[in-house]
């Protein structure tokens, strides 16, 4: 590994991107004062992180070229671990559940409120989940839908003084109903085409909010919306705030359930076959479009209905929270999680949303750090964090005895 | 009896090129017809305008079920609607779903004969548990008899060549065919498993009553297994018989003399 | 008074299309050869155009000719952006050559992502004022109510840019060899082709045209952050896809339909939805004509 061989690649590597990096990281001109600021430091700190990753890189290209092979032999190991971990799932569970109900009332409300919004990203992630990860849809447009839930809460509570629980079905509804009319016109195209129209969709409709003043009030958005409340009672805002919390959570159960029971039926079988195989798909009797279709606006509901809770929760929404990045964001949940395991997008959003709040200091780094992580997920662990584990079947063979 | 498959005068253009051309056929209940010709013949072609993958863009294609009163034309049917119709295939360049499970390939099959929807999916009624009870088991019993029994959970994908040609018959069979069309089955087998290929295809048309149109290149597969024979050629009908009649025929000879020495 | 506004829209229109040109043949090629949509190209016409911002900084410090800086300026930029370029195509892409689409289009926008914050954390979120460099055309006095010397500067260096490079795809050995890895890759490489070299050459000249398009229409508006690569190279996709993608002379086509769509549409219908124009016509294109104006039609094979 440390020959004469690589070390000299690895320096070549190092003393290419000191090259590549040296303009943007090392001089800074500032024009206002005409002065030219050198940050030499930078230059050393590319040349050896550079240095040391094109180890780390080559090394780990080879592990994959390796292990290509390895896990053709090794589906016994697959099996093995999911014994042991439902072994332990159960109490698990019942841990996690505990520990969810009575966070908080022991957490400050601020993280309770990124608890929140860690939920919201959960159940987003579960939604687009059906569409990229089960049906092989890559959705870049999936904050319109998020949009359109937020918009039919605010706008109707605005203008007629619908409450939370009135819109969060019509949210979900009208998000649907723009699920199927997007869905239509892009039923012929595939992969990088249909990605790049649906971006088109969500950006038309971020742009259509932001300019039709008359209908969405414009970029300065929609403020003074109402809490959820029950049965008329006016919450304080420590208040609301745990309440909000709890309706997330038993919003992201029912998502899990919804999904998991979606997956494990003859709905999930044929989004999953289409992501496989349109044609083969077909072949086999699937109704392409339906299922399409389905895909799309099944997809849309949770969106819908986080949307609802989102301008629930931050009671003034403006066009500026669903841009392209939000969609990406999304995304990043569903891939880095792992695409069609519901496990996997939880735990991705979980990470997505929590991390940064963790680090703090380092949270401007954030979008440049899931930005390279998506790329090293891809080659090296296409899956996903946890991957995605298929329902075994188990039968009696003859001669086994009954 | 009529024919349960009836393709007239098919003929499939592709820019200047004609894949097929004016290329009619006739199967009957419980027949095994091969149809065989040279590389870029217009085989594959062929299937998938009578599938649905391709709109023809000339003549025209019938199908009679077994017992129904009527032929029905399917020129212009999207794909799954052909399936539902009874015709099923498999590729020559196989298309499985390969990060499904060996099952879930076959229960796919199954799917325009089942019935739940998302209401289905969500409550599980007992209708539902029901049938994905049916599902499940009638998948496994058709992989008992392709004899991937022992593969039932495994990823399409890992399984070894000769196995996923297997496979994507097995899945054939589960949309309850009348009429299997297999694309080149034997393709990259050895002769073994091709051995094992000629029992499975006559015990598919003796035991589960379909007839079978079968793409090869494997002549003494085909002369072995084949009632009836139709050769192509650059798209077009050269010739049809019995294997006898087709081994003797000059056309015939001339077609593949002329590939080899072309070759 | 009226006739001027059409004429200033035209013009406007034109130069929009010349940039969008730029970029949009660097989708083009990467599309027809890998098959990918470089979701970051529009990054690397971005860094492009921040590295003639840095280059021409420094040198004006030491009061050198701002001919020269520029001339200097955007030689750098040609050089770093297709630095960049290969780069990129070496890490993000060429481990998922054999990958599903979708891996090398989420890799694709996961790069785009990183480089937009790399720049953003490098430099700043600001916009910051792209230096004039160039004196005034004085023949173009007569006509400067319709066009200015920058906007007449991107249309001869947009016509000499394309120029060149059909000679070279028509002519040169490497630009053959491109068009049959896009026809063909496997039968490129059977007959001998260094495909790895293709790929690293289409990447080095489509991030050297983009560079050229970032640094003319900075010099243009006059500022940029880190941002001005995401909507280009949308709109510039947006471009290649409409003149069929793929297609060298759609992708210029495409172009420049685009950019007088835009140009008239914000001059004569409203300004508000300047970029909302070239999604539509993407989403009309694509859904009444896939394959683009001079596209041509597959029908994938079974
Ligand atoms: N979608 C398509 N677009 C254009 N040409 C096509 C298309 N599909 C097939 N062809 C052409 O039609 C001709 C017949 O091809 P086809 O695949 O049907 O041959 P085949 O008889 O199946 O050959 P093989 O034995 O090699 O499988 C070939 O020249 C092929 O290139
Ligand atoms: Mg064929």
């Amino acid at each position: 590994m440390f020959n004469l061989k690589e070390l000299r690649k690895s320096f070549l590597t190092s003393l290419w991107f000191m090259f590549l990096t040296f303009p943007i990281m090392v001089i800074k001109v500032n024009t206002i004062t005409d002065t030219v600021e050198w940050r030499w430091r930078n230059l050393a700190f590319v040349g050896v992180s550079a240095f040391i990753l094109s180890f780390v890189w080559r090394w780990a290209l080879d592990r994959r070229a390796k292990g290509g092979k390895a896990k053709k032999d090794g589906i016994g190991f697959k099996a093995t671990v999911l014994a042991k971990t439902n072994q332990y799932k159960l109490p698990g569970l019942i841990g996690i559940g505990l520990l969810v109900a009575i966070l908080p009332f022991f957490a400050s409300m601020y993280t309770t409120s990124v608890l929140t919004t860690a939920l919201m990203y959960v159940i987003l992630g579960l939604g687009l989940n059906v569409v990229v990860g089960l049906g092989g849809l890559l959705h870049l447009g999936y904050a319109a839908f998020y949009a359109v839930g937020a918009y039919t809460y605010a706008l109707l509570h605005y203008h007629f003084g619908i409450s939370f629980w009135v819109a969060l079905p019509l949210g979900a509804l009208f998000s649907a109903v723009l699920g199927l009319l997007i869905g239509f016109p892009v039923l012929r195209l595939r992969g990088d085409y249909l990605a790049i129209v649906t971006l088109a969709f969500g950006e038309i409709t971020r742009l259509v909010l932001e300019n039709w003043n008359d209908f969405s009030f414009g970029p300065s958005g929609i403020a003074n919306i109402a809490r959820p409340g029950i049965a008329g009672i006016k919450m304080k805002l420590p208040q609301a705030t745990i309440f909000i919390y709890f309706i997330a959570i038993a919003m992201v159960i029912l998502t899990i359930f919804l999904v998991n029971r979606l997956e494990n039926s003859r709905v999930g079988r044929a989004w999953e076959a289409m992501r496989e195989d349109e044609i083969a798909s077909q072949a086999m009797g699937i109704d392409l479009t339906k299922t399409k279709l389905l895909a799309f606006s099944i997809g849309a509901v949770w969106a819908g209905f986080v949307g609802v809770l989102f301008a629930a929760k931050t009671t003034f929404i403006n066009p500026a929270s669903f841009t392209v990045w939000e969609s990406i964001v999304v995304l990043c949940v569903v891939v880095i999680g792992g695409m069609g395991s519901i496990p996997g997008v939880v735990v991705g959003a979980l990470v997505f949303t929590l991390l940064p709040e963790l680090l703090r200091s380092v949270s401007e780094y954030r979008m440049l750090v899931f930005g390279i992580t998506l790329v090293i997920m891809m080659i090296f662990r296409p899956g996903g964090l946890i991957q995605k584990t298929r329902k075994s079947y188990k039968f009696k063979k003859e001669g086994d005895g009954e | 009896m009529a024919p349960i498959l009836e393709v007239d005068n098919l003929s499939m253009v592709f820019g200047g090129l004609r894949a097929v051309d004016s290329l009619s056929m006739k199967i009957n209940e419980g027949e095994i017809v091969a149809l065989i010709g040279p590389n870029g013949a217009g085989k594959t072609t062929f299937f998938n305008c009578v599938t649905g993958v391709y709109v023809p863009t000339e003549g025209d294609v019938y199908i009679q079920a077994p017992g129904a009163t009527e032929r029905r034309s399917i020129k212009g049917l999207k794909p799954h609607k052909i399936t539902e119709g009874g015709l099923a295939r498999t590729f020559q360049n196989i298309r499985l779903f390969s990060n499904m499970s060996v099952l879930e390939n076959v229960m796919i099959g199954h799917h325009h004969r089942l019935n739940s929807e998302v209401f289905g999916a969500v409550f599980r009624d007992k209708k539902t548990r029901e049938e994905e009870e049916k599902v499940v088991h009638d998948s496994y019993e058709i992989l008992k008899k392709i004899g991937l029994e022992n593969h039932v959970n495994d990823l399409a994908k890992n399984l070894p060549y000769g196995a996923q040609r297997r496979l994507e018959i097995a899945r054939a069979i589960g949309t309850d065919p009348f009429l299997l069309l297999l694309d080149e089955p034997a393709a990259g087998m050895n002769p073994q498993e091709t051995k094992d290929l000629v029992d499975l295809i006559l015990r598919i048309r003796d035991n589960e009553k379909i007839s079978v149109l079968l793409i090869e290149h494997d002549m003494s597969l085909v002369m072995n297994l084949s009632e009836r024979i139709y050769v192509v050629d650059y798209g077009k009908l050269i010739a049809t018989g019995t294997p006898q009649e087709i081994k003797t025929n000059k056309e015939v000879i001339k077609a593949y003399l002329g590939e080899e020495v072309d070759a | 008074m009226k006739l001027d506004f059409f004429f200033q829209l035209l013009m406007s229109g034109l130069t929009r299309g010349s940039i969008y040109a730029l970029i949009a043949l660097g989708y083009t090629m990467v599309y027809g050869i890998v098959k990918l949509i470089n979701f970051a190209h529009g990054e690397i016409y971005m860094i492009g155009a921040f590295t003639a911002l840095i280059v021409s900084g420094v040198l004006s410090m030491y009061g050198m000719n701002p001919v020269f800086i520029f001339l200097i300026a955007i030689t750098a930029a040609i050089i770093y952006s297709a630095a960049y370029g290969v780069t990129l195509e070496k890490i993000a892409y060429a481990p998922l050559r054999k990958a599903p689409r979708l891996s090398a289009l989420i890799s694709a926008i996961g790069m785009s992502m990183f480089l937009q914050n790399y720049v953003l954390l490098a430099q700043t979120s600001d916009f910051l004022p792209f230096p004039e460099l160039l004196p005034e055309f004085g023949f173009l006095d007569p006509v400067k109510f319709i066009i200015s010397t920058n906007q007449f500067l991107i249309l001869v260096t947009t016509t000499v840019v394309m120029v060149l490079l059909t000679f070279f795809i028509k002519f040169s050995r490497t630009g053959k060899a491109m068009r049959a890895t896009s026809q063909d890759r496997d039968m490129a490489q059977l007959v001998g082709i260094n495909i790895n070299k293709v790929i690293s050459i289409t990447f080095v000249i489509g991030s050297a045209l983009a560079a050229i398009g970032g640094v003319l229409i900075s010099s243009h508006i006059g500022q940029i952050n880190f941002y001005i690569g995401f909507i280009a190279g949308i709109k510039a996709f947006v471009a290649a896809v409409l003149g069929g993608i793929g297609s060298i002379p759609g992708a210029v086509l495409g172009s420049f339909v685009l950019g007088i769509t835009e140009s008239f549409g914000t001059g004569y219908i409203s300004s508000d939805y300047e970029d909302a124009f070239a999604f539509v016509i993407l989403i009309v294109i694509l859904i009444f004509k896939p394959s683009g104006l001079l596209g041509r039609k597959v029908s994938e094979k079974v």
